[in-house]
């Protein structure tokens, strides 16, 4: 085993994913513990030039048409073989729609152990500890980083993804498995249609989580956001229940906002929700249970029942309209 | 078309939840627990499949106090065959050694198409849909939106960051990591569940032996210590209202 960190870089439709550069920032700091080098791993078809701004010591690239955009599948089998050769002390993957799709196969593939949902490494001398966040945000787990080749899922919010930007690595080619067999084949991209709400360009936005509890309260939300001449967005729950379009989700698979206000009305604060909203300039979050995470991110709390607050809110910002 | 649904049981986070006096795992004691929503996600989407085109739907579950009433649910929705996996699975299960218990139940089964949740809040050491695939040597897609399944092959829509969908096609069988149903699970009456409860029969399997190998030892379990945490707004609702709304102001929303 080498005691280098890797880092499975993300990309789609073209860019370099944000988390790919979230995780060279957390990959120098775990290299310098185990003194090996940071290795950037880019699957691609004619990708080299995103390969120009990643902060790595070396960038192993495997070109191949199966590998222009992302594929379970033929991710898996480039992946075995050259994390399978390489052997070095980790190798970190996105907690993605990318990431999580192939950490688990390459767990079992490579008979390696894998943690997920990890936001930071500890170090303590040579030793490193991976420390996950689980249970919607609520709980922190603590797994020592074994002396064995590692698979890594990592989340957001522990390291910045700006201190994984550099000049770029010297890129070298790795010969391309045999990806005959590839199983799954992308057919196309559908873009999103038009949205009657484009989240990431709107100052002020009413959020609303699990906790509005149904489809008609919605419709205090909007009435909040219609004074404050701001949009209703919402967390998973709620698109999932169809209360609200796909348009409106804030959070992983959904928009990343930077919002000049943020009201979280009802929204426990799950890290899928935290990454797409934690670029907003003021967050107050109305929760009625005062453990929630999402007093953990915002800048303002009220730890309440939304319903007994909505009402006399409504009035005062009516009254201040006048 | 024969379609197998994994679900589980996972805490409900609206409860508050305990760590236990050995720091390493949470207390069950008081702990609820309920369907891992995806899972619901995936039963419903399997239900809506077999509306669609006619399929055989079995829901494979590990024994959990708190399951029977699941595996009727679902059959109330309209799965075909309920199988529930006994062992001990109350206390400190991976997902390595659930996957393994899985693979070896789905294996029996013969299926064309496997779906389960795409993840479950509690997982730590990655998802047992991925690694139910690869133990079967199965391709597995995750972030699913949607599926059509057809003859040895099916077209499976993935969710991408931004809103952005992906068409996929594969072959079958497959796992599919569901992350949300064409159409919102539905909601079924305690009347129908009760009648599940004497039309349909749950089976009953000896799981195969538990393997957590590939998942690591939790050393510490900790509330997470937060870096700043939110100026708390106290007081009646209506300072609360009046509060808020001088921020409002302050933001240029007023």
């Amino acid at each position: 085993m080498s005691q280098d960190i890797h880092v499975v870089i993300e990309h789609l439709q073209g860019n370099v994913s944000e988390i790919s550069y979230t995780m060279l920032a957390a990959a120098r700091e775990m290299s310098k513990a185990s003194g090996g080098q940071v290795v950037a791993l880019l699957l691609g078809k004619g990708a080299q030039a995103m390969a120009d701004d990643l902060a790595a010591d070396k960038v192993l690239y495997i070109d191949h048409a199966s590998l222009e955009e992302f594929n379970s599948d033929a991710y898996l089998i480039a992946l075995s073989a050259l994390i399978g050769e390489q052997q070095p002390r980790a190798v970190l993957m996105g907690s993605t729609t990318i990431g999580s799709d192939i950490a688990g196969g390459l767990s079992v593939r490579l008979n390696l152990p894998l943690v997920s949902q990890c936001q930071n490494v500890t170090v303590d001398g040579g030793s490193m500890k991976i420390v996950s966040k689980i249970c919607g945000g609520k709980i922190m787990a603590e797994t020592d980083l074994p002396e064995e080749t590692t698979l890594v899922i990592m989340i957001p919010g522990g390291y910045a993804p700006e201190d994984g930007k550099g000049k770029g690595a010297p890129v070298e080619a790795v010969t391309v498995p045999d990806l005959d067999g590839v199983r799954i084949k992308l057919a196309s991209y559908i873009e999103p249609e038009a949205a009657d709400v484009d989240l990431e360009k709107e100052p002020f936005i009413i959020a609303v989580g699990r906790g509005i509890q149904n489809e008609d309260n919605i419709e205090l939300a909007q009435d909040l956001a219609e004074l404050l001449g701001g949009v209703v967005a919402a967390s998973r729950p709620v698109v999932d229940q169809g209360w609200l379009s796909t348009s409106h989700l804030v959070g992983k698979s959904g928009k990343s906002v930077k919002a000049k206000l943020y009201l979280a009305l009802g929204i426990s604060g799950a890290p899928e929700h935290v990454e797409g909203m934690t670029g907003s300039e003021t967050i107050i979050a109305v929760n009625s249970d005062p453990n929630a995470p999402i007093f953990d991110v915002a800048t303002y709390g009220v730890n309440t029942d939304l319903f007994d607050l909505i009402d006399p809110l409504i009035e005062q910002v009516k009254a201040a309209k006048g | 078309m024969n379609i197998i649904v994994i679900a589980g049981l996972v805490p409900d986070l609206v409860e508050e939840l305990e760590i236990d006096s050995s720091g390493t795992t949470l207390d069950t004691t008081w702990l609820r627990m309920i369907i891992n929503e995806f899972d619901d996600h995936a039963i419903e989407q399997a239900v809506l499949l077999k509306e669609r085109s006619g399929a055989h739907v079995t829901v494979l579950a590990v024994d959990q106090e708190g399951i029977d009433e699941v595996l009727y649910t679902a059959a109330a929705k309209g799965a075909d065959r309920l199988i529930k996996l006994t062992g001990d699975f109350e206390t400190g299960v991976n997902s390595h050694a659930l996957a393994r218990v899985f693979a070896a139940a789905v294996k029996e089964l013969s299926p064309d198409l496997i779906m389960t949740g795409v993840q479950a809040h509690t997982n730590i050491d990655g998802t047992v849909g991925s690694l139910v695939a690869a133990l079967l040597d199965m391709p597995y897609i995750g972030y699913v939106a949607g599926a059509s399944p057809g003859d040895g092959k099916a077209v499976v829509k993935k969710e991408y960051p931004g809103g952005l969908i992906g068409e996929l096609e594969t072959s079958l069988p497959a796992v599919l990591g569901v992350q949300a149903s064409e159409e919102p699970p539905r909601y079924v009456a305690v009347s129908k569940v009760r009648q599940a409860m004497k039309s349909a029969s749950i089976e009953e399997q000896a799981a195969a032996e538990l393997d957590a190998g590939g998942g690591l030892a939790v050393s510490r379990m900790f509330r997470p210590e937060a870096a700043g945490r939110a100026t708390m707004i106290e007081g009646s609702e209506d300072e609360i209202a009046s509060r808020l709304v001088e921020l409002f102001k302050e933001v240029g929303a007023l």
